[in-house]
């Protein structure tokens, strides 16, 4: 590890861009949020540090969550990207699965991010058993290659049919690629994923062509612009998976970085988590648009095998399993044919944004749903981008949109845009919970973003959640995040043959062969680990399934056996569907393998407040707030003054700069030893 | 008291969350692809005494949607001829006459009991791989009687008060040529019911049972009211839409689904009563069938409206008795998917006529059944079994999506590397076909090419697919696309199936190949009025080759790519005249 004190943790969002600073010497900390710069991300980046350390020599380590690779997928603004295939396939990527994106109504279109004419086949053939029917031509590779090059692409992906089989045929087409075309933006597919699927495969493989010369250059700015201010450091990029990783790995692996972002976040829910004692959270992070939930259960997130960021753009890497709904507080409000009352999908976003805004929109949202009811102070609006929000405006919404129609007035008409909402948010989490076997009493929510320590409460009662944590700076959960991952590398294998055929300790020394590999690019990167974990796991399933379970195993030191791997797969089996199917045959279809470099752990008692006040003391006014059908007199408090232990009987508000959070009627918060806020039902 | 408005929504989203979870265990948890891969399966929740939709999941294939409650209403009154409704009971039938659709889907039905009374009943439904018959999977098109199609059991009792009763499974696996995939799935099946009841039950005792009945009833009366609204939008009259099947496999001869659709204020009548008489051959359909093809029909036209039993509600059907869309046993139905793409397609083109703004064209209206069978080397029998996508029509808004799926159905298809891992075959092409969507102002989507080599002695091939005469139409001046076509090859050489796209045991050897070029969908509006810049660029991407721009949009395309202005000067002038 390089001298420097300074730790430092970077969350880009699409409105701002969220710094913090551990000096790791002494222990302090300090966080600040400045504009995004959307032209150039690394711009806001750079000056963002600046604002808290003035040499960045003093900086060890820099990480980062990214959302450059997420908005260019969205965006398609990707590179132009070709791809050399097997003859008869060029078609694969625009085909998908033969999918729709809506069940009802024959109305979707999918455009591919590479054109049919940059697509170019080559003659070679491997087949499912890996033998090899047709060597590939290299010439011929060489000359589509040099068409692409003509075309204007920048980045190609190699991607042959039965590749996760046998990949000579692929190696040698890369080669050839190279030979004649010098870039560092050539992807082979099952350099990727060697994983069978070709669709998955060849998606995911593309998509991390598309970005590679998007990311690459931004990491390029980015470090320039460190360095350029003396900075000497490492620079660790959050993945998908919840782990970091090196620059040139993230240029190797940009489509790892599909949720970058959002990854971090669940990270740091996960540290604060564990200090403050919590050891299964939920956590809820509301957006303008969206409400994103994720689960951890016994500290750990569960991984989702892929992810669609769009329809048909699929990302088949192990990423932190994270469900959206579209509820958010620029969701509108709006009552349909039916007479229904619907909230979202339609949002009105931060631009124009909520009616209170001013900025155009005259429908409804759950944010102007929040201010009619008090909960919101319509003199300080969070996140510092207007001084006053339009309660006039948003009451006339509210009560000729949502009251008058439904026939109820218009605090009840508010309240009833709340409770549709809050139980869409309501829903997301009883998928990840109930509907996983979890039971929500032994959970706690975690709100973070600006919005979601509102609707707390509500989600306590709704779900039957024990309590909720509301960190001290929701705000900035993301870049915190950064700051105490870990460093994380998943492989993964196919190869989809009988339990009863495999020489079970071959498999397994195989695993261990490249738990080493893996191992050794950790190492690459100059980061002091206390402990590296490997994690082994094969997914199984009986003979005649398509669908997999996941089955951890241990590898003993005198090697694996068939019987611990069905001991296993049986176990995960039962877990997963309550019965086995005797008599019937198992299959290994792949096994997949993470290192994982666990790095020092983060004292989370610097956020414990210092010289806070009595919660009397912290009052500053009081509002009428409306809450279950009636008026209530609640005092509005400074959350960040609050000493250690206060307590709070809802119904209450709590103030910060970056989020208001509610206490609803019936609920009683309390500060913890680590600054956090602890939310429960009142005791009987 | 009246449930309020706001209940009401947050229990259609924990209903709905239930059918969802339903569909979800079973998609994880069953054996062969057709239903995990494809979701060829549905569950839902209906009503106690008539059996009606009230609640349906959204992943599972829509044509399973309407059909159901007619296969629990079916349990209902066979129930009541015996010793009544029993707490742990699960139903087991396919019958495809008694609200099934072809013997393939197996459903299991099981009551929901809250204070010793029937509460609702849970319904699973999901597409064996194998029911017996005379073709592996079930799809044969030669086949006069239901009895060459498969085995067909009548509504019986799988589980009776909590008892599972092993010798129903006993007849089911002996009457399978894939037993353990037919365990593998009905265990998936029973998963889900067991997880619907858990679910159901800690929401009645959430809400209580009044809350939820009435939330039922409130549901179907408010899907009622918005599709009322919707017909009521609609000019008031009678348009009129035919369409025809190639054949019934047994006769070469085309079979007429004409439709008289009437709007009438806030109703509307759909007559089927021009249409053919049964046909000999298996695309037949019993009556719920054909009025649950209206129900997906209508969702995908009014795609807002909910799903449940309200949507037909205003909904008038006229079909004769002695008709193909009204079959009673022992009729084959095994094809009915073809005749349920046929009449979406006939709704299609009758909406079109009174609401072209909204308007979509035919999708490419064939499932492809195509299997291909035979022995391995070491003996082991292997069954290739799988469906085929094509276009999607073009719409008011754009150009149809290429390789879509089909309307009744949400299926994706399994990789083709999952298939060639499984079976002895290699795909040597797999790719989008040109020239297949229909022209138009909105080009429909493209179809594909399928061409599969085999890698073992010998197989047996069966296809049952439809287009292959009558190809997917456009609507509002759109053109038709490209029809289905299949062709094999044998020691003489190619040959095409004598009935276009169904045929029986036709022998292939090792290295023969067969191949399936698939329709696109139909074309919206007039193909003069499509771009000549555009239609250049579909010619860059090859979606179009050089002839068809000139015949059909009348486009020339220069040799570098470009629009070659001086050539079509015509057409400006023949636009300008069409406007």
């Amino acid at each position: 590890m390089t001298a420097g004190p300074f730790v430092v943790g970077v969350d880009v969002g699409g409105t701002y861009t969220d710094v913090f600073v551990l000096n790791a010497v002494t222990g302090a900390v300090s966080v600040t949020k400045v504009p995004s710069t959307r032209d150039d991300q690394s711009r806001g980046f750079v000056e963002g540090i600046a604002q808290r350390i003035a040499d960045f020599a003093g900086i060890s380590t820099v990480i980062h969550g990214t959302t450059v690779g997420t908005n260019a997928l969205l965006e398609r603004k990707g590179a132009r990207t070709g791809i050399i295939t097997t003859e008869g396939f060029r078609d694969v990527l625009e085909m998908r699965r033969r999918d729709r994106p809506t069940t009802w109504g024959l109305k979707g279109s999918f455009e591919p991010v590479v054109e049919r004419t940059n697509r170019l086949e080559v003659r070679e053939r491997v087949l499912a058993d890996g033998s090899v029917l047709q060597p590939v031509d290299t010439d011929e590779v060489k000359q589509r290659a040099t068409e692409l090059v003509a075309a204007g692409c920048e980045a190609v992906c190699v991607f042959f049919v039965n590749g996760y089989a046998n990949r000579s045929n692929e190696m040698l087409a890369v080669e050839a690629v190279r030979s004649v075309w010098p870039n560092p933006y050539v992807t082979a597919a099952t350099e990727i994923l060697p994983e069978i699927r070709e669709f998955e495969r060849l998606s995911t493989a593309t998509l991390n062509a598309y970005l590679q010369p998007v990311v690459s250059s931004y990491l390029d700015r980015l470090t320039s612009g460190l360095n350029d201010r003396s900075f000497n450091g490492d620079v660790l990029i959050v993945q998908s998976n919840g782990g970091v990783m090196s620059v040139d790995s993230a240029k190797h692996y940009p489509v790892r970085t599909a949720l970058s972002g959002p990854a971090a976040g669940v990270i740091s829910a996960a540290a604060i988590a564990e200090a403050a004692g919590f050891e299964n959270i939920i956590t809820c992070d509301m957006g303008g648009t969206s409400f994103d939930v994720s689960l951890l259960s016994d500290g750990k997130a569960a991984l989702a095998a892929q992810t669609s960021i769009d329809f048909g753009m699929v990302v088949r890497t192990p990423m932190i399993e994270i469900t959206t709904i579209g509820a958010g507080g620029g969701s509108i409000a709006s009552i349909d044919k039916s007479g229904l009352l619907q909230v979202g999908p339609e949002s009105a976003g931060s631009d124009p944004g909520p009616v209170c805004y001013g900025l155009g929109n005259d429908r409804p949202t759950v944010t102007d749903a929040n201010l009619v009811l008090g909960r919101i102070n319509p003199d300080r609006p969070i996140g510092g981008k207007l001084a006053h929000l339009d309660i006039d405006a948003v009451r006339l919404a509210v009560a000729s949109q949502i009251g008058e129609p439904l026939g109820i007035d218009i605090e009840a008409a508010a309240e009833a845009i709340l409770r549709v909402a809050n139980a869409k948010m309501a829903g997301a989490i009883r998928l990840v919970s109930i509907e996983r076997g979890h039971d929500p009493a032994t959970f706690a929510a975690m709100p973070f973003g600006g919005g979601g320590a509102l609707h707390t409460g509500a989600l306590i009662k709704e779900v039957g959640l024990g309590s909720a944590i509301v960190p001290r700076y929701p705000g900035v959960t993301s870049a915190l995040g950064c700051v105490v991952a870990d460093m994380r590398h998943d492989r993964v294998q196919t190869v989809n043959r009988m339990l009863d055929d495999v020489d079970a300790g071959e498999i397994g020394r195989e695993m261990e062969a490249i738990a080493g590999e893996t191992e050794t690019l950790l190492h690459a990167a100059a980061i002091t680990f206390i402990a590296v974990d490997r994690l082994y796991e094969f997914d199984m399933h009986y003979l005649g399934q398509t669908h997999t379970v996941s089955v951890p195993v241990e590898i003993p030191a005198d090697g694996l056996t068939r019987d611990i791997i069905q001991t296993a797969f049986e176990a995960a089996y039962l877990e997963a569907f309550g019965r086995l199917l005797a008599g019937i045959p198992m299959r290994i279809v792949s096994y997949r393998i993470a290192v994982i470099g666990r790095r020092p752990k983060f004292d989370m008692s610097v956020f414990a407040p210092i010289d806070g006040k009595s919660s009397e003391a912290c009052i500053t006014a009081k509002r009428q707030v409306y809450a279950d059908g009636a008026f209530h007199d609640a005092p509005v408090y400074e959350r960040l003054q609050l000493a250690i232990g206060s307590r709070i009987t809802g119904p209450a508000l709590l103030e910060q700069p970056d989020t208001t959070i509610f206490v609803d009627p019936g609920l009683e918060a309390r500060v913890d030893g680590y600054g956090n806020l602890i939310i429960k039902p009142l005791a009987e | 008291m009246a449930i309020d408005p706001v209940t009401l929504a947050i229990l259609k989203g924990r209903l709905e969350q239930i059918a969802d979870e339903m569909d979800a265990v079973l998609f994880r948890s069953a054996f062969n692809p057709i239903i995990a891969e494809a979701h060829d399966a549905s569950h839902g929740i209906y009503d106690a005494k008539s059996g009606k939709t009230l609640v349906q999941g959204k992943s599972g294939l829509p044509i399973f949607v309407g059909v159901m409650a007619f296969g629990v209403k079916a349990v209902i009154d066979k129930a009541a001829t015996q010793d009544g409704v029993h707490e742990g009971d699960v139903w087991i039938f396919n019958d495809p006459y008694d609200g099934g659709t072809h013997l393939s889907d197996f459903r299991l039905v099981k009551p929901v009991f809250s204070k010793g009374e029937v509460f609702c009943w849970l319904a699973s439904v999901g597409h064996w791989h194998d029911v017996g018959g005379n073709v592996p999977g079930n799809y044969n098109p030669a086949a006069t009687e239901c009895f060459q199609e498969g085995m067909l059991i009548p509504p019986v009792k799988l589980y009776d008060k909590g008892v599972y009763r092993q010798d129903i499974i006993d007849i089911l696996s002996a009457n399978s040529r894939q037993p353990m995939s037919l365990f593998g799935d009905l265990n998936g099946q029973i998963n889900a019911l067991e997880l619907g009841v858990k679910r159901m039950t800690s929401l009645l005792e959430a809400y209580g049972d009044d809350m939820i009945s009435e939330c039922f009833e409130e549901l179907q009366a408010r899907a009622a009211t918005m599709m009322r609204a919707q017909i009521e939008s609609l000019p008031s009259g009678t348009v009129s839409a035919e369409d025809y099947l190639d054949n019934d496999g047994i006769h070469d001869e085309p079979l007429k689904i004409a439709l008289d659709m009437t709007i009438e204020g806030d109703r509307m009548v759909l007559d089927f009563t021009r249409s053919s008489p049964a046909c000999m051959g298996p695309v037949n359909i019993s009556r719920s069938t054909c009025i649950a093809a209206c129900y997906v029909a209508l969702k995908h036209v009014f795609d807002d409206v909910p799903a449940n039993a309200g949507v037909l509600e205003p909904v008038e059907f006229q079909i004769d008795d002695d008709s193909l869309l009204a079959v009673t046993a022992p009729k084959p139905v095994g094809g009915y998917t073809e005749t349920i793409l046929r009449l979406i397609d006939v709704v299609f083109q009758a909406i079109a006529q009174l609401r072209p703004e909204s308007a979509m064209a035919c999708a490419y209206g064939t499932i492809n059944a195509l299997s291909l069978a035979g022995h391995r080397s070491d003996g082991r029998r292997w069954v290739m079994f799988s469906f085929f996508g094509g276009g999607h029509g073009a719409h008011s808004s754009g150009d149809g999506l290429n390789h879509g799926n089909a309307p009744i159905s949400t299926a994706t298809i399994p990789p083709l590397e999952i298939l060639e891992a499984a079976y002895p075959v290699r795909f040597t092409q797999w790719a989008l076909r040109p020239d297949s969507g229909g022209p138009g102002e909105y080009r429909g989507g493209l179809g594909a090419i399928y061409e599969i080599e085999l890698l073992e002695e010998q197989a047996d091939v069966f296809l049952f697919g439809e287009r292959g005469r009558f190809p997917p139409r456009g609507v509002v001046d759109g053109m038709p696309a490209a029809l289905n076509q299949f062709a094999f090859e044998q020691d003489d050489g190619w040959h095409a199936p004598p009935m276009a796209s169904k045929m029986v045991d036709i022998d292939i050897r090792r290295g023969q190949k067969v191949r399936l070029e698939t329709p696109g969908g139909g074309g919206y509006g007039l193909p003069s009025k499509r771009s000549p810049a555009t239609v250049a660029h579909d010619v860059a991407l090859g979606y179009i080759g050089r002839e068809a721009a000139a015949r059909d949009y009348g486009v020339v395309i220069a040799a570098d790519g470009t629009v070659d202005v001086t050539a079509n000067k015509e057409r400006s002038t023949s636009e300008a005249s069409n406007t």
